[in-house]
């Protein structure tokens, strides 16, 4: 799909937003951007990432990944 | 053929006055006019001409030609009726013996210094002079030249001995589009002041006194070309003689029937009248009626339609197995079946979400609509995307969760009511032509403007404007320098707390208010990172916060960001905190780019949103679609159009129909976007050209213009104009058409005979549409969306009585500088935009004669960056950044600040995005054109890379001879 850098910068980009919010459930809304905007392979290729341990992702990323939807 | 009935269209003599009711007695009819109206205007309004020459309701009256006199009871002499305004009681006498021979006196000598060749003159029939002279009766012309006295006449070049006539001046045919003919010049200042209080740009000016009086363009060695002039056209449809004349009406003659219509360039969307004789289009008038631009026009509106007859029109269907090889000429059928072939074939092979489309901002509502629904109903998935990925995305996202719409709030009639507008990352005197004299105007009566942008843009200073503050930003620094003007406001105590109280989230607003108060936010903290002096920003956002009525208008400037969303969401903060929604003058206005960005977007172009950005994963939704259209609707965002190209790199995306759109110049990095076009096995055009992004397509479809079908365009204000057929199709289909039949040839079945049903279709299932039909559009001329049960004459205004969203939600703006970072290779920030001739890609505009004013890209460097590079004005230099590199010529100027390069994407010879990186906002993917680091050097002329290019687009571009 994208290449992995493009991909991590894209989902740190959002991280990095949600991260300057006062918002208590930053992780949730770091998902629900994702599973909103990101085509189920942009979705399964970051999942795939954070399965291989999720290196250079956000930590907020990381947090976020039990609530992407897994694309089917 | 039922065209539209055009309403009232007589000249009203004076503009229309706002007032206490007055009556009075014109010629023994009473009629009651708003006080300040001139008795001109009075009368027409009661249906009783009064000659003139020298007025026109568009301008202020001037009372030079003396035409106009009438008498009054009570009063002395002829006052001229134009400048005598109406006083209650009044009576009237338009048409007494005196006035009537003061007329013909007049007249008598306007005509005796004019040729009288009025059967061979191009404005026969459509001169007011004619008409004139006709409604006084001028019989007779008395004066002639003295016997042996020499000609005292400005229109005859030589007298009887052939002596030249010093008084006279040939025609200047300098302009492209018309000709300027001082012998027939009365000398009436309408053209003057046309360029003066209509457009605002002040390039005309009456040279000479009494006799030698001559209208001049710029300094007398000038010709138009030379001038300021613009080209607006403004002084030609001023005119009342064949002086200024339009070339294709003295080519072509008068036309003999008009449709009212839309302009397709940009997002103003100006109601132009097509003039016509059969289906030969003769000009383009601009529409007084038009509610977007009252009777304005633009170069490219007015004039730049010629590319609609070029000779590089596509008007076959045509096909290919490979980009290699040449294209075959086929009929409709045969390339229709060949596309629905290989699409479904694709789906087979690599899965039902494998292809795609991309919906056109230049088509119309009716189009983008079918277009997407291809791709729910008849591809079953979302893959569907449209330009406004790559411009105004970020608008959708950051007002959607601030205000709760996309929706600009304005109409553009609000400047009129403005007191401070701040323009951000806009051009509107180039890009947005017609709201700019608009708004030139306003400036002129004393509203102040701030201009946020790196380029010391045409507002910041010109005739007759001079901006209060302009804050020269480091691209990429938006977010920093909106989020210090918050910071001053709030700090200052500038907000305006009952209305946050009333209006917004007041906890929000307090978090908010935490945040933007830190100290790292002030002007000061970040005058170092944004380039902008602090003292400057402050006053620029004390000058907001208390001047009054306060407007932002904001471009591509803004959005195209990696913080593109983030500085969307800023500017509704400050629109919020000080109280600037919801009444006229006031406002958060995006400027719409593409004449129907509003409208494709509001179409479901988008992946995740049906039409009425209605997300897909909304069960609820789905089922108003799935009940119409019977199938199943995708729950899953589907693919934007940069994802498209990575997925079709790495093999997974292979098919897309592509619509008015030219990807492969118009998006960033081309490179990538020429090898994600490569990979994919169907790539389908439907386009007015070949294209660039053709250069790589296995089925081209011809398209129609403007010009040649029905719909409908939305404009920035979210007013739905209708689009009216005035020819039919050259290529023999509307674009809608196209669509139905390779939706059909798919297995659609679908069977709309007309637009007007797509748009029913719409208004069924879109609750802000539901009250749109092109009945309505008949009656009313045009509509802003919501236009519903709510608002069933449409919304000029949103957020009248509280948010779309309910309370309005500040959201914190952190500064977040881009990864796209000068360093030692790579010193020099490039940003991109637009020039008034031009319009995006370059495709209709440079197949007019526009190209006169910009035939090629140039690089805008300043005279500090070129002078240590060693380039000078006009030289080749490469520019290359990290993605790419190509050659064009410099222009040195101090317009844009030291550090900063900028130039324009018009041209494909230089594919400006060759340069543009794959950096994109947040939010919304919009690409980053603003802001790349580059590197300028010498360099002898066009790169490796362009060359490759071109060579590749002319093998591309082969095309058989069609088989006997």
């Amino acid at each position: 799909m994208m290449s992995p850098e493009k991909m991590i910068r894209m989902a740190n980009q959002i991280a990095t937003f949600f991260h300057s919010q006062p918002s208590e459930a930053q992780a949730d809304r770091v998902a629900d951007h994702i599973n909103d905007f990101w085509e189920p392979r942009m979705r399964r290729q970051l999942l795939d990432h954070i399965a291989q341990g999720g290196e250079g992702l956000d930590p907020l990323v990381l947090d976020a990944a039990q609530k992407l939807r897994t694309p089917v | 053929m039922k065209d539209f009935i055009i309403p009232d269209d007589r000249d009203m003599g004076t503009p229309a006055k706002t007032g206490a009711p007055v009556s009075l007695s014109i010629d023994g009819f009473d009629v009651t006019v708003p006080e300040g109206t001139s008795v001109m205007r009075a009368a027409a309004e009661a249906g009783l001409e009064i000659p003139k020459l020298c007025a026109s309701d568009n301008m202020e009256a001037f009372g030079s030609c003396r035409l106009c006199v009438v008498e009054i009871e009570g009063r002395r002499g002829t006052p001229a009726s134009c400048t005598t305004p109406v006083a209650e009681g009044m009576v009237v006498r338009t048409q007494s013996g005196k006035v009537k021979k003061i007329r013909r006196g007049v007249m008598e000598l306007y005509i005796s210094d004019h040729p009288l060749d009025c059967l061979t003159c191009s404005a026969n029939g459509d001169c007011e002079l004619q008409d004139m002279a006709g409604m006084v009766g001028l019989r007779d012309v008395r004066y002639s030249a003295p016997e042996g006295g020499g000609l005292a006449n400005h229109f005859e070049a030589r007298d009887s001995s052939g002596e030249a006539n010093p008084e006279w001046a040939p025609k200047d045919e300098s302009n492209p589009y018309f000709t300027f003919d001082p012998s027939k010049c009365i000398v009436c200042s309408r053209c003057v002041r046309a360029c003066e209080e209509v457009q605002g740009t002040f390039a005309l000016t009456i040279e000479g006194r009494g006799f030698d009086s001559r209208v001049s363009a710029g300094a007398s060695l000038d010709d138009f070309m030379s001038s300021d002039c613009v080209s607006c056209g403004a002084c030609v449809q001023a005119c009342p003689t064949a002086t200024l004349q339009e070339k294709s009406v003295i080519e072509l003659g008068t036309p003999e029937r008009s449709v009212v219509t839309t302009c397709a360039y940009c997002g103003v969307g100006c109601a132009f009248k097509a003039e016509l004789n059969g289906d030969e289009l003769v000009r383009m008038v601009p529409y007084k009626h038009g509610k977007a631009n009252r009777g304005h026009s633009c170069v490219k509106g007015r004039f730049a339609y010629g590319y609609a007859a070029h000779k590089d029109r596509i008007l076959s269907p045509m096909i290919r197995d490979h980009v290699d090889e040449p294209w075959r000429e086929v009929g409709w059928d045969e390339a229709l079946s060949f596309a629905a072939r290989k699409m479904r074939g694709l789906q087979e092979t690599y899965g039902r979400r494998s292809i795609g489309v991309i919906t056109s901002s230049r088509c119309t509502n009716e189009e983008t609509y079918l277009v997407q629904k291809l791709a729910r109903q008849v591809f079953a998935n979302n893959n569907t995307d449209t330009c406004a990925r790559v411009c105004h995305s970020p608008t959708g996202y950051g007002l959607g969760q601030t205000l709760g719409t996309s929706a600009g709030t304005q109409d553009f009639d609000s400047v009129e009511h403005t007191d401070v507008a701040v323009v951000i990352g806009a051009n509107p005197t180039d890009a947005h032509p017609v709201f700019a004299s608009r708004l030139k105007k306003r400036l002129r009566e004393g509203a102040k403007v701030i201009v946020i942008d790196p380029r010391r843009i045409d507002l910041v200073k010109s005739a007759h404007v001079e901006a209060a503050h302009h804050l020269p930003l480091k691209p990429g620094t938006n977010v920093a320098v909106v989020t210090a003007m918050a910071h001053t406001i709030v700090t200052e105590g500038l907000m305006d707390e009952a209305f946050i109280r009333e209006r917004c989230d007041w906890d929000e607003f307090m978090e908010y208010a935490e945040f933007v108060s830190d100290p790292r936010h002030s002007p000061e903290a970040t005058e170092m990172l944004t380039g902008v002096p602090a003292a400057d920003l402050r006053a620029a956002a004390r000058l907001f916060a208390t001047g009054g009525n306060g407007a932002i208008y904001y471009g591509l400037g803004v959005t195209e960001h990696s913080q593109g969303s983030t500085t969307v969401i800023g500017i509704a903060n400050l629109a919020m905190m000080t109280g600037n929604v919801g009444r006229p003058g006031v406002g958060v206005n995006p400027l719409r780019g593409q004449n129907n960005v509003q409208g494709s977007c509001d179409m479901g172009s988008f992946p995740h949103e049906l039409p009425g950005y209605r997300h897909v994963k909304n069960p609820d939704v789905r089922e108003v679609y799935e009940d119409l259209w019977g199938v199943k609707i995708d729950d899953e965002p589907g693919l934007r159009i940069p994802n498209m190209l990575d997925a079709a790199v790495d093999g997974s995306f292979k098919g897309l129909y592509c619509q008015g759109e030219d990807i492969l110049q118009s998006d960033p990095d081309t490179k990538h976007v020429a090898a994600g076009l490569a990979a994919m096995e169907c790539v389908i055009v439907h386009d007015l050209f070949l294209n660039e992004t053709a250069n790589y397509a296995h089925v081209f479809l011809p398209g129609s213009t403007f010009l040649e079908k029905d719909g409908t365009f939305t404009n920035a204000e979210r007013r739905i104009n209708r689009v009216r057929k005035v020819m039919a199709p050259r290529s023999g289909y509307a674009d809608w058409e196209v669509t139905q039949l390779l939706a059909n040839a798919m297995g659609g079945e679908w069977a709309y005979q007309h637009p007007s049903e797509i748009m029913d279709e719409i208004a069924a299932t879109t609750p802000s549409f539901s009250g749109v039909s092109y009945d309505l559009l008949e009656e009313k001329g045009s509509v802003q969306w919501p236009c519903n049960e709510a608002h069933p004459d449409g919304t000029p205004l949103m957020h009248v009585d509280g948010f779309v969203r309910g309370k309005g939600r500040f959201i914190v703006t952190e500064y977040v500088a881009t990864e796209e970072k000068t360093g030692p290779r790579y010193p020099l920030l490039l940003t991109t935009g637009r020039i008034l001739s031009q319009y995006n890609v370059g495709a209709q505009t440079r197949r007019t004669d526009n190209v006169i004013w910009h035939d090629e890209d140039v690089l805008e460097i300043h005279p500090h960056d070129a002078e240590v590079r060693g380039v000078k004005e006009g030289d080749w230099v490469k520019l290359a950044s990290r993605i790419g590199d190509t050659s064009l010529r410099a222009k040195v100027t101090d317009r844009v600040s030291p550090g900063v390069v900028y130039t324009t994407f018009h041209h494909p010879d230089t594919q400006a995005n060759v340069i543009t990186s794959d950096f994109s906002d947040w939010a919304t993917n919009c690409p980053e054109y603003k802001v790349t680091a580059v590197q300028v050097s010498p360099s002898n002329g066009p790169t490796d890379w362009q060359e490759d290019y071109a060579a590749q687009a002319a093998r591309a571009r082969r095309i058989l001879p069609a088989a006997q």
